[in-house]
């Protein structure tokens, strides 16, 4: 187990290295139009060589790429051109109120999700299961730009009890927080409700159910003891992974309400191209994903006794 | 143990039982018109072939039809109580505590991810009021009633780390827990090896003598019901045809249907050439079209048009008393015009083949897998490579038209071998030499098209073997191409349709898909597809063991026909040894990876014996009454590969182990006679004074 | 039986087993509701120019309401935006643009998606282990960041869009084919076709995807849905294609601000692309129904 947590962490590091090699090529690879981005479209040819050679730019790339990686791991992510201040100063507080925001999505999401994919499942083929299973395919098929100008419509304009932007700007406020995570909630949990079913029904069909039926084991003993047991381990590897969707899914949210969050922030620099700002929010936002991918593999790993004790 | 009310009367009644299931297209009986009467103390056993509803009976005692199925006519009476009328919870109470059951798949059975204590204390904490300290216990006792080594370290295992054999003993344990007076089994040793399968036998006989339990005993398998059962019922098509007591149904059978069974299994009687099997014509009606009046009525030699398929109201023909012993039943209008003792059916034809020149010889032929571990431990201990031996030094050979059996149990490397053999493996070391030219070395992509075509195989699982998204025809059609057999089109589709010939299927199946086709029929496709490029050797990995057993007589027969034609060489993997001893020249035991011994069938089926060679002899199950077997139960668990013992491979379980000798040195191949070698450090006089196992005795009518 | 007579026979069943499949699927309400939705909207794509009742781009009458009547005769139905352009024509002719891209990027996934994840499934070893490593680090990518990354360094463009869908789905195809390649290696149809020299092309091309059919199917469906939303958000983020062509995702986006006074701008947009999609979720649905029923 020590072993196989080990390599997953080693795995998990060489893709960290190979997406930052990419990165760094696909951006940094021709110093000229580093140049035009950071100083702007009308700075001249000499300023450009000037600011170039300041920074290093005409040594070889891979001496480059290693001093660029050495700063990247100590924090330093260079400066915002948009934002003219140090990258790390803008990123941070993003980052968090992204989370803030993902915390707020994931609190409803799960309870709500598993409990509605449990109850689908065990009764497979049911009223409440055609119910809760064509709700969850209707829900996950409004984009979640769709939802944003629905759900806006009805509360903001009609009935006037949620505000229409969530910038935040008198400090925090939990109203403002509503209406985008609502959005979240509501593209994301049809998708780990069939999850959860799928597991949930085919779980119901084993053997071993039976086998518990059939030994005169009360009903809801038999599902809390074994069938809980064997369905949720698939879908708690979803739910760790609907963390690395949301790191997409906010951007279109916090565009939409105006949320001063990380999703935001990578639109903005993408369509400013401001590149070490791109760097940063991209790796940061590798990391996370590569980081809930391992966790969910680890612990995927962990729940199964099959695997871990092999 | 829990406070049993004592019951007077039968613990089991089933009265004009009807259950049926319920699909789209409509009601589909799957039994009709069952009755039995169940004592306690007694064992009953419930015979049949697939789809004869024996499963679904015992379902339905349980009262878990699942929800498109009903029991839709007479009752299911326990200890005076009708099931049928009791409550979900005063039924919760009945199962896992006077009722129980032990499956088929133990693996499946029980909750991959519960501690196997756990799943055993739940049985008596739930319907008794006990302490956990009483429930372990209890747990503990009856683990080393069911005989299983070091309980404590089970008790704390999950179900994949014990062996299927120990799983079955552990759902056996959880099914006694709480002292039921019904015990029902479904098949309980299918999916178990012949010598594990005995042991479960053993130990079920045990169970039943101590704890006086009232048993059903389901199964497919003749033998085995003669091994655990007092009474037996035989069921087709969803009704019981005969029942009465073993003695009665086995010795004295009365239905056509029964008598049609018996003649299509191997017993130690039949031989291939002068008292072959016979199999049961025609083909099991669909559930939804049952012939009027009887049932087996369009498969019957002794049908009678007007008298045998006249319409019954109630169903189909009625159970009438045989008389003599009481009890003795059978659902026939004509048994007592049918004579029997005039009855020689039609055998499937028998000529002796002669043997002609040598087309395979394996020379210590060795095959090692590598396994490399990447762990921290194992580089520590400098054992980074290690070495799966799968094959160890086989050496035998085969010849023209021989049938050679490959005799084992799981992990014995048989299946490895086929591998070298067909190329899709390379032998590490040792010669492999089919019609002259060593392939051991030659995977098949390196071989040619004539000698790919030469040596084919025939697959375990007809319902795997074909590729589900192609027609018959063209599977066929491309093997034939591929073969180098014919090129042109019109050639090759005439070669089709003569092979679906030669396999006896009509030539529309080319047409088919294969899920439009049943299990015997998928499987004579697939011989016809292993003998498109006229081969010189067939490799036939347990052909038939899927198969029900009058398709079994059926498949068994159509092979031989084509080797007789063909001339070909047919190398037979199984581990029916009934089967091989009707069909094979002669028989190679295999054990780890090594052969134990080989010898032609009637050296091999009779002293001298090698140790393993006679517990798998006693071990398997014969549906003879007059055979008596000598009982050989086996200890312990089969090796792992990896590791395999030092010395003699089977001395870890070898009832006859003489000694040190046995765990370090490699044992002789010690001729018994010329060309029956066995693998063995015993003197060969010892093994010679060994009496025989299966021994044929008089049939004495027995004054009970 | 002559050659020709079977030739004709079996295409004859070819065409019968397709009917027969789309039949199957009546069987499933749902899934027959969602393939009406996608046929609706490939009518209304197919013939846009005869049914949208003005041109897509023709600025007429601005900010109408749903209903009210054009100055040169014909109605605005759902309303004109901001600039005065029909809403009605725009959404007819934007189901072109999503049912033109979308289905063209699903397909080039699939094209690529489809041999890597036989190879690493049927192959495994180095292979596998290649192939894997490269579609984990693109999955590691949140999927938008991904398309944000890319569109935002090469640009939008129609083609832009189509290798930026194909980038990020194909991995996503990939870890499929090759679960279900895994599953079907096993099988007894696969090893004897090894035993009979098959060629490793032959046997993943013909004798395994043939049978990862069935689910590869149903996800084709809802990936289909999937990249139509993909393509919405691209647009509403304005990243998608430049306007004035319209393109359900930047109509909304264009018109938001003004939502307040004029939902109809936005709400209709919205609806015909979540029935476009629903429609792709409700077939996929259905057709996961029946052939588990089968």
């Amino acid at each position: 187990m020590l072993i196989f947590v080990v390599r997953r962490f080693g795995t998990m590091i060489l893709t960290m290295v190979v997406v930052s090699i990419l990165l760094f090529l696909l951006l940094e690879i021709n110093p000229g139009s580093v140049a035009i981005k950071v100083l702007g479209p009308y700075s001249s040819e000499e300023q450009r060589t000037i600011w170039l050679e300041h920074h290093g730019y005409f040594r070889p790339i891979y001496i480059r790429y290693i001093e660029w990686l050495g700063h990247f791991i100590a924090g330093n992510f260079g400066e915002s051109v948009r934002f003219k201040t140090p990258v790390a100063n803008v990123l941070w507080p993003r980052l968090g109120n992204t989370g803030i925001l993902g915390l707020a999505t994931m609190l409803v999401v799960v309870p709500l999700s598993l409990l509605l994919g449990v109850l689908a499942g065990m009764r497979e083929g049911s009223r409440l299961d055609r119910t809760i299973s064509v709700g969850s395919i209707v829900t996950t098929s409004v984009p979640e730009f769709a939802s944003a100008v629905l759900l806006s419509a009805v509360f903001v304009f009609y009935l006037d009890i949620l505000p229409g932007t969530s910038s935040m700007s008198d400090g925090f406020s939990v109203r403002q927080l509503i209406l985008p995570a609502m959005v979240l909630v509501l593209y994301d949990f049809g998708y780990v409700t069939r999850m959860t079913r799928a597991s949930m029904a085919e779980v119901m069909t084993t053997h071993y159910i039976r086998t518990a039926v059939l030994k005169g084991l009360p009903y809801n003993e038999v599902i809390r003891r074994h069938a809980l047991r064997n369905a949720l381990i698939a879908p708690f590897t979803v739910i760790m992974l609907q963390i690395n969707w949301l790191l997409s899914g906010v951007i279109v949210v916090e565009f939409f309400f105006a949320y001063k969050g990380f999703g935001a922030l990578l639109l903005e620099a993408s369509l400013n191209k401001d590149i070490f700002l791109i760097e940063a929010c991209a790796m940061v936002a590798v990391f996370v994903a590569v980081g809930t991918q391992t966790l969910a593999d680890v612990g995927y790993t962990y729940l199964n006794p099959r695997i871990r004790f092999g | 143990m829990g406070v049993k009310q004592d019951y007077d009367g039968p613990i089991l009644e089933c009265r004009n039982l009807c259950i049926s299931y319920f699909t789209r297209a409509g009601e589909i009986p799957a039994v009709v018109d069952f009755n039995l009467t169940l004592n306690k103390g007694d064992s009953v056993g419930l015979v049949g072939e697939s789809g004869c509803g024996k499963s679904t009976v015992a379902m339905a005692v349980m009262q878990y039809l699942g929800n498109n199925g009903g029991i839709v006519g007479g009752e299911v009476i326990y200890k005076g109580q009708d099931l049928g009328k009791m409550s979900e919870e005063e039924l919760r109470q009945l199962r896992g505590n006077e009722i129980s059951m032990v499956y088929q798949e133990p693996m499946a059975s029980l909750n991959p991810s519960m501690r196997l204590g756990r799943q055993l204390m739940e049985v008596p904490l739930c319907h008794e009021s006990i302490t956990e300290k009483e429930a372990y216990d209890r747990a503990i006792q009856i683990l080393a009633d069911v005989k299983l080594p070091d309980p404590e370290r089970v008790m704390d295992s999950y179900p994949h780390q014990i062996s299927g054999g120990q799983q079955q003993r552990v759902v056996i344990a959880m099914a006694l827990l709480s002292n039921p007076s019904l015990l029902l089994l479904d098949e309980p040793t299918t999916a178990l090896d012949v010598t594990v399968e005995a042991g479960i036998i053993e130990l079920i006989g045990e169970i039943a003598g101590r704890f006086d339990t009232s048993m059903i005993y389901i199964s497919h398998n003749l033998g085995l019901i003669l091994a655990t059962c007092d009474r037996v019922n035989v069921m087709y098509s969803g009704v019981v045809v005969e029942q009465g007591t073993v003695d009665e149904v086995f010795d004295h059978m009365r239905h056509p249907y029964t008598k049609g069974l018996f003649s299509a299994i191997p017993l130690p009687g039949a031989n291939k050439t002068e008292r072959p099997l016979v199999p049961i014509r025609g083909q099991l009606p669909l559930p939804h079209e049952r012939p009027a009046g009887c049932y087996f009525g369009p498969r019957c030699d002794f049908f009678v048009e007007g008298k045998c398929d006249r319409a019954i109201e109630r169903g189909t023909v009625p159970m009438s008393n045989v008389g003599g012993e009481a009890g003795h039943e059978v659902r026939c209008v004509r048994w007592q015009e049918i004579d029997w003792e005039s009855y020689r059916p039609e055998g499937l034809s028998g000529e002796p083949m002669e043997r002609g020149r040598e087309v395979l010889a394996l020379d210590h032929m060795r095959k090692y897998y590598e396994l490399r571990d990447n762990s921290i431990a194992a580089m520590i201990k400098g054992s980074r490579v290690r070495y799966v031996k799968a094959n160890e030094s086989l050496s035998f050979n085969a010849h023209e038209c021989e049938t050679v059996a490959i005799v084992g149990e799981s992990g014995c490397g048989k299946s490895t071998f086929a591998k070298v053999l067909m190329g899709l493996e390379t032998a590490t070391d040792g010669k492999v030499i089919f019609n002259g030219q060593d392939v051991g070395e030659l995977p098949v992509q390196k071989r040619s098209p004539e000698q790919v075509g030469s040596m084919q195989m025939i697959f375990q699982n007809p319902f795997d073997t074909l590729n589900p998204s192609h027609s018959v025809g063209a599977q066929l059609a491309r093997v034939i191409k591929k073969f180098g057999v014919e090129t042109e089109r019109e050639k090759v589709h005439q070669r089709v349709l003569e092979l679906l010939d030669l396999v006896k299927l009509p030539r529309d199946f080319a047409r088919r898909r294969p899920r439009q086709l049943s299990g015997g029929q998928k499987q004579r496709v697939g011989i016809a597809r292993a003998f498109a490029g006229r081969p010189a050797m067939v490799v036939a990995d347990e052909p038939v063991s899927a198969l029900d057993v009058s398709v079994q007589a059926a498949v068994t027969g159509l092979l031989m026909d084509i080797q007789r034609t063909y001339r070909t060489t047919l190398l037979f993997i199984s581990h029916d040894l009934s089967l091989v001893r009707y069909l094979a020249d002669r028989v190679v035991v295999m054990y780890l990876g090594s052969i134990m011994e080989q010898g032609t069938t009637d050296e091999v089926f009779a002293p001298p014996y090698h140790p393993y060679t006679e517990a798998l002899l006693s071990a398997v199950p014969i549906a003879d009454t007059s055979i008596e077997k000598k009982r050989i139960i086996l200890e312990g668990n089969l090796p792992s590969v990896l590791n395999p013992p030092k010395g003699c491979p089977f001395h870890t379980r070898c009832p006859r182990k003489i000694g040190k000798i046995c765990e370090t040195e490699t044992p002789p191949n010690a001729e018994a006679g010329p060309g029956h070698t066995i693998f063995c450090h015993i003197p060969m006089e010892e093994l010679r004074a060994v009496e025989p196992v299966i021994v044929q005795t008089k049939k004495t009518k027995a004054a009970e | 039986m002559t050659d020709q007579a079977i030739v004709v026979v079996r295409r004859e069943s070819r065409i019968l087993r397709f009917f027969k499949a789309v039949a199957l699927l009546r069987e499933s309400v749902v899934g027959m509701i969602g393939l009406g939705l996608i046929v609706f909207w490939v009518l209304m794509a197919i013939f846009a120019d005869v049914l949208s009742p003005f041109p897509p781009n023709a600025t007429i009458f601005p900010l109408a309401a749903p209903g009210t009547a054009a100055p040169d005769g014909g109605v605005f139905w759902l309303g004109t935006d901001h600039i005065g352009r029909d809403i009605l024509s725009r959404i007819i002719h934007g189901s072109r643009t999503v049912l033109l891209y979308g289905p063209l990027a699903t397909f080039c996934a699939y094209a690529v998606g489809i041999p890597m994840g036989l190879a690493a499934g049927y192959r495994r070893g180095t292979t596998d282990d290649i192939l894997s490593f490269i579609a984990n680090v693109i999955l590691s990518f949140p999927v938008l960041v991904l398309y944000v990354i890319i569109i935002a360094t090469i640009g939008a463009s129609a083609a832009n869009i189509v290798v930026a869908v194909t980038f990020a789905s194909a991995p996503g195809i990939f870890r499929i084919v090759r679960g279900l390649a895994l599953d079907l290696r096993s099988r007894e149809y696969v090893f004897a076709a090894e035993t009979r020299g098959e060629s490793p092309a032959r046997i993943m091309f013909v004798e395994i995807l043939p049978n990862a059919r069935g689910p590869l199917i149903v996800d084709a469906c809802l990936r289909l849905g999937y990249v139509i939303i993909t393509i919405g958000v691209l647009g509403f983020l304005g990243l998608g294609l430049p306007p004035p062509d319209p393109d359900w995702g930047g109509m909304i986006n264009e018109t938001r601000q003004m939502a307040m006074s004029f939902p109809h701008m936005t709400v209709f947009p919205c609806i015909a692309i979540s029935s476009l999609v629903l429609g792709f979720n409700l077939l996929a649905d259905g057709l996961r129904e029946v052939s588990l029923r089968d």
